[in-house]
């Protein structure tokens, strides 16, 4: 049976659809034309001359060695961020699900990192992870360069993920712990009468049951963590030490921004698009098969 | 019929009235960097402005950064919403020179009937601003240079009564330190600005072809091949051997707050940090200013600045700009300069702004003494055209971060001191040559 609803006139839907269109056109199309056309051009920052120079700022990009290094830096960020992340949040949400002592408090506490601005948590995290005045800095007395994120930079890559994904824990736990509200008690409840523990109604019944919210997390986490990560790393470690956290979007963010090299971040952003529209076809493609929403 | 005329004559009284309010102030804006303590300074100097006269109304706003400054006066500028006047930092003026949309210092200052005599600025700080014809196109703001700074009382531990003239004694007493049982002799970081272009311009060195830049936009870093990689060697062994201290934020403390707490007895700062360091020290630590060392036999030649100048933008009116005009002479005057140099630790830039200040007794008080010798560094010697300018490259920001990346992969033992400069010069001759392209329809002035 359709249970489509068609409009007595045919422009109504048209013109409700107009405020929407409207702002996608203002925030999202004509900013990207402009980068587009800036992409072709040499831009002078203050105006006063642009020349078309064809595929150039996309071949100078390519060129670059550094800039595929940040390529591969921001999949293996954007990779770990979404599982700790998502793994982290999942396990919370279904530990607070079970509602033991005090999992309404928790359960407040936990979103309210995602309210925490990138630049306020960034100043905490790198003085918390700082290897001479943080936490680990006791570490480092036992022995020296055990924790230094100034210096080592898989140490200061590790750092920008937790401190990413301890924002985003909290985002994707509001989803998971809705998620997991509306499965329906019964099915729990049935289960348990049929002498399924805690975990194995976890993993055979809430996970699959959760499919299409962690679906859901995963195009936003994945696609959020190529484009959302430069707050925090411009406040903890500045894209160092020796670009070991310049991912793909603080290479962005600092050539244009910083460097006022409007042209190669506009064609480094195009790429970036680019990359993510490809990433989030995939994940339709090949993931959301698996998903039964039913 | 009279209660007409009155009518009348009450509504050109009031029009009349009404126009007088509206001249009585002619309102323009300036943006600037500068945040917190500083960000505030700067609105009592405007404040001092309003107060000075009653013609003009300037309305002084921070943009966050100095970056934020530039890149919101961008994009003000192309919507033609520009403030009337911009405090742009040190680095972003070469950009600013090339594009055409500013009302250069000279021609502002001759329109509106002022003459200032432009001698009167110290030369290495106008030098720094001015076209390589030596025409000031903005005016010079907040200035610094950098010095070095040492612990008085550390010294004195291990017997030394003056600070270290030469990086040669800068090792010397460094070791006795380390040996006297002090952590940090040195506190090192990779500020590039006092470790490159400082350090080039002082022992004579240069940093580009083309006189740094000034004399084209086809200059050529060379910092690969200048006694500049012995000294980041000697740094490097330092800091191997456990003399220099790296002290960033990302480390737990910068410099500044390494040496005010008495963790380090040596840094190497902007004249900048004289307060902030007096402000929150240590108790009854003692401490001095000094030159940044050179090698033993070494000539040496005039430091840099360091800072921002303000530029006034292009598309406002006659009355703004004549507002503007006023506002900057006004910066200009050495009761100005006084009050910017009491409030902040920047220097003043006019010879007649420092002798008032000396005549003042203000480098005799006990909590700015030291500061005079900033000045002292940049009038260390005439300003050599070639080499103790200034820094005037294209994509300068950029470049200063691949120093910096190249410096960070050096120090964690990464690259070698050559082969790690080597890069850097590969890839910052790169963005010299994208600028180069993109001003290509334009004349370095």
């Amino acid at each position: 049976m359709s249970r489509r609803v068609h409009y007595k006139v045919w422009w109504l839907g048209g013109a409700l659809l107009v405020p929407q269109l409207l702002l996608v056109f203002t925030f999202f199309y004509w900013p990207a034309g402009a980068a587009l056309f800036w992409a072709f051009t040499l831009e002078q920052p203050w105006g006063g001359g642009n020349e078309f120079v064809g595929f150039d700022n996309f071949r100078a990009v390519f060129a670059d060695t550094a800039y595929w290094h940040t390529v591969a830096r921001s999949f293996i960020f954007a990779g770990l961020a979404t599982a700790l992340a998502m793994g982290g949040a999942l396990l919370m949400a279904l530990f607070c699900d079970r509602q033991l002592r005090g999992h309404k408090l928790v359960r407040t506490g936990l979103i309210w990192p995602y309210a925490v601005a990138a630049p306020a948590a960034g100043v905490a995290f790198r003085f918390l992870f700082a290897p001479e005045a943080g936490v680990f800095a006791v570490l480092n007395q036992l022995h020296p360069d055990f924790w230094n994120p100034a210096q080592i930079g898989w140490h200061a890559m590790a750092m920008i993920i937790v401190a990413y994904s301890w924002k985003y824990i909290a985002y994707n736990f509001i989803f998971f712990i809705a998620g997991l509200q509306a499965i329906p008690r019964s099915l729990v409840e049935a289960s348990a009468m049929d002498g399924a523990g805690p975990l194995r109604r976890m993993r055979d019944l809430q996970i699959p049951l959760l499919a299409p919210t962690f679906f859901f997390l995963l195009v936003i986490n994945l696609t959020d963590s190529f484009v959302d990560s430069f707050g925090i790393i411009d406040i903890t470690t500045g894209g160092g030490p020796a670009k070991a956290t310049t991912l793909m979007v603080y290479k962005i963010f600092f050539d244009g921004f910083r460097g006022l090299d409007y042209s190669g971040a506009a064609a480094q952003s195009i790429i970036l698009m680019l990359m993510i529209m490809v990433l989030t076809f995939v994940q339709f493609r090949y993931i959301e098969r698996k998903v039964h929403y039913k | 019929m009279k209660t007409r005329m009155m009518a009348a004559a009450a509504a050109l009284l009031l029009t009349g009235s009404m126009t007088a309010q509206a001249a009585e102030k002619n309102k323009f804006e300036m943006w600037h960097g500068l945040t917190g303590d500083l960000g505030e300074a700067v609105g009592e100097v405007c404040g001092r402005f309003n107060a000075s006269q009653t013609e003009f109304e300037i309305s002084c706003t921070s943009q966050g950064s100095y970056d934020a400054a530039v890149n919101n006066s961008i994009a003000a500028y192309r919507a033609k919403k520009n403030p009337t006047i911009v405090q742009v930092f040190d680095a972003g003026t070469l950009d600013l020179m090339l594009s055409g949309a500013f009302v250069p210092a000279h021609k502002l200052m001759e329109d509106n009937g002022y003459k200032i005599d432009w001698t009167n600025y110290v030369s290495s700080i106008s030098d720094y601003y001015a076209t390589s014809k030596g025409e000031l196109y903005s005016f010079p703001f907040n200035s610094s240079s950098a010095l070095l700074y040492w612990n008085k009382d550390a010294f004195a531990k291990v017997g030394e009564t003056e600070a270290p003239k030469t990086w040669e004694a800068v090792e010397t007493v460094s070791k006795k330190l380390q040996a006297a049982g002090y952590a940090c002799p040195l506190a090192i970081n990779y500020d590039t600005w006092t470790i490159m272009e400082q350090f080039s311009a002082i022992h004579g060195i240069p940093v580009a072809t083309k006189s740094n830049g000034y004399a084209g936009l086809d200059g050529e870093l060379v910092i690969n091949k200048t006694k500049f990689v012995d000294y980041v060697k000697y740094l490097k062994a330092g800091y191997d051997a456990g003399i220099f201290k790296i002290k960033v934020p990302e480390t737990g403390a910068t410099n500044t707050q390494a040496f005010a707490s008495g963790d380090c007895q040596m840094m190497m700062s902007s004249v900048a940090d004289h307060g902030t360091v007096g402000r929150t020290q240590k108790a009854d630590m003692k401490w001095g200013v000094s030159f940044l060392p050179v090698y033993e036999g070494t000539k040496r030649l005039n430091s840099l600045v360091g800072g921002a100048s303000m530029w006034v933008l292009q598309g406002r009116s006659k009355e703004e700009y004549k507002g503007a005009a006023a506002f900057l002479n006004f910066l200009a005057q050495p009761e100005s300069e006084l009050f910017w140099s009491t409030r902040t630790g920047y220097i003043p830039v006019t010879k007649s702004g420092f002798k008032f200040l000396k005549d003042q007794g203000f480098y005799d008080k006990a909590q700015f003494k030291g500061r005079e010798v900033a000045l002292e560094s940049l009038n260390a010697s005439p300003v050599n055209p070639d080499l103790s300018r200034g820094i005037r490259l294209g994509g300068f920001i950029a470049i200063r971060k691949e120093v910096r990346d190249g410096l960070q992969d050096i120090f964690a033992g990464n690259v070698g001191v050559q082969a790690g400069l080597d890069a850097v010069v590969e890839r910052s001759n790169v963005i010299l040559r994208r600028f180069e392209k993109t001003y290509a329809n334009k004349q370095l002035p």
